[in-house]
């Protein structure tokens, strides 16, 4: 459930792979009761896995078209088991006597101190990915906007560019239908989608369980596009290296000061469908300023997917920021 | 109301750590900077918890006030926004407080005398 909105309460996720393969491949999963189940099938067949694990109070469908397993670095996907009070807060809860705090308890009561960030599951996931992507050496990204603003198209026209030199897989957030996955899928690109029901954001949950759908090579590039949505996603970090805010000119030029913690959270901003500023009321200079207003530190590119005006500014710190990270 | 999905949570995190015992205050540190409106968790939490076992619980809310520290000079001072301006001109500019969304602490019903 997103605790920022309480969307996804009772809501069923479903992750689904497009993959690229065209081969049948041996596929294997663990139902609840503990059987395992082997069986070949290609990617055109699609059926339900009903045995993924829980995450938190949501039952998660998965849907496979075709299946890479074992996910090499990460550990369980349930962390739903509640740390000791006393690691929290470094204090034991046995006795009132324990507690030396410089505010006295209330009487009648023992104080058990927490500080618990309420969102400290979702971030100990993210750090399990951010650790993986390491690992393996794999650029993971995090693309954030609202519905609309043109990030498939900018994806697709990225992984055109760039498969030749840099191997992309995709991770496809969107509440519902697999459309967008299809549009990425027929760049020959590997894709998964995942589709979070009522959800208004992904989680790091979603994004372990794509990465072990997807099982992106090393040395790569994971694009991971966001739910349409400028609130929820810029609080619940994902493991990415980068999250990546795309702004369209058709939208409003104060988009980053009305929503900040977006802008802020983010380390890249893009600027898309500059090509159609000369038919829309968009003040392209102040949209920059409130961006910097709101982060100093974004890299703002502005481009056009559709002439390709810019695109080349962004291929360079994508190949730059492959190069730093990894030396490669 | 996103504030009822928040409340939700911090009934979990409360409830487990209670094991059972009964909780008679639920402390919970709000950043002003956060987008959470406390005025709703308060009115979410009257409304969940009714027939629950944290009828008679006291929810606490502490709101942080946001402050930044200008990474070019230094100086520190409150701010309502996640961003602003320093008085030496810099927007860049380190969030200290005000974007906490923490359960502090639980206070449990004593056993015995």
């Amino acid at each position: 459930m997103c605790v920022t909105c309480g969307c996804s309460e009772g809501a069923e996720v479903t992750l689904n792979y497009l993959g690229t393969k065209e081969e049948p491949a041996e596929h294997r999963h663990v139902l609840a009761d503990g059987t395992v189940i082997t069986h070949t099938h290609n990617h055109a067949e699609i059926h339900q896995h009903n045995d993924i694990a829980e995450s938190g109070d949501k039952s998660v469908t998965t849907t496979v078209l075709s299946s890479p397993l074992n996910f090499p670095i990460l550990g369980d996907f349930d962390n739903s088991v509640p740390p000791k009070v006393g690691e929290l807060g470094g204090r034991k809860n046995t006795h009132l006597g324990d507690f030396d705090n410089s505010v006295p308890p209330k009487v009648g009561g023992r104080k058990h101190i927490l500080e618990q960030n309420l969102l400290a599951k979702n971030d100990q996931l993210a750090a399990q990915n951010r650790a993986w992507f390491q690992e393996q050496e794999i650029l993971g990204l995090n693309l954030v906007s609202s519905p609309g603003s043109g990030k498939t198209t900018l994806l697709t026209r990225t992984i055109r560019d760039l498969q030749a030199q840099i191997p992309i897989s995709v991770i496809e957030g969107d509440q519902a239908t697999s459309n967008d996955a299809q549009r990425i899928r027929e760049t020959g690109c590997n894709v998964v989608q995942i589709n979070t029901g009522t959800g208004c954001h992904l989680e790091a949950a979603m994004i372990q369980k794509g990465l072990n759908e997807l099982s992106p090579s090393p040395r790569s590039m994971v694009m991971i596009e966001n739910v349409g949505n400028l609130v929820c996603p810029a609080l619940f970090d994902l493991g990415e290296q980068a999250k990546v805010v795309i702004l369209s000119v058709t939208e409003g030029e104060d988009k980053p000061i009305k929503y900040p913690h977006m802008f802020r959270a983010s380390q890249v901003m893009i600027l898309t469908k500059i090509d159609l500023l000369p038919y829309v009321e968009f003040d392209r200079d102040r949209c920059v300023e409130y961006a910097l207003k709101v982060n100093p530190n974004l890299k703002i590119f502005q481009v056009s997917a559709t002439t390709g005006e810019g695109l080349d500014d962004w291929y360079g710190w994508l190949k730059n920021t492959m190069r730093s990270l990894f030396k490669i | 109301m996103h504030e009822l999905g928040i409340t939700e949570n911090i009934i979990e995190i409360a409830l487990k750590h209670a094991q059972g015992e009964k909780i008679s205050r639920i402390t919970l540190a709000i950043g002003q900077l956060s987008a959470i409106l406390p005025d709703s968790i308060q009115f979410c939490f009257d409304a969940y918890r009714l027939g629950t076992p944290l009828e008679n619980t006291v929810l606490e809310i502490i709101e942080i006030p946001g402050l930044a520290r200008c990474r070019h000079c230094g100086t520190e001072f409150v701010i309502a926004e996640p961003f602003g301006i320093c008085e030496c001109g810099s927007m860049d500019l380190t969030l200290i407080h005000g974007q906490e969304l923490q359960i502090k602490e639980l206070e449990l019903e004593e056993l015995c005398v």
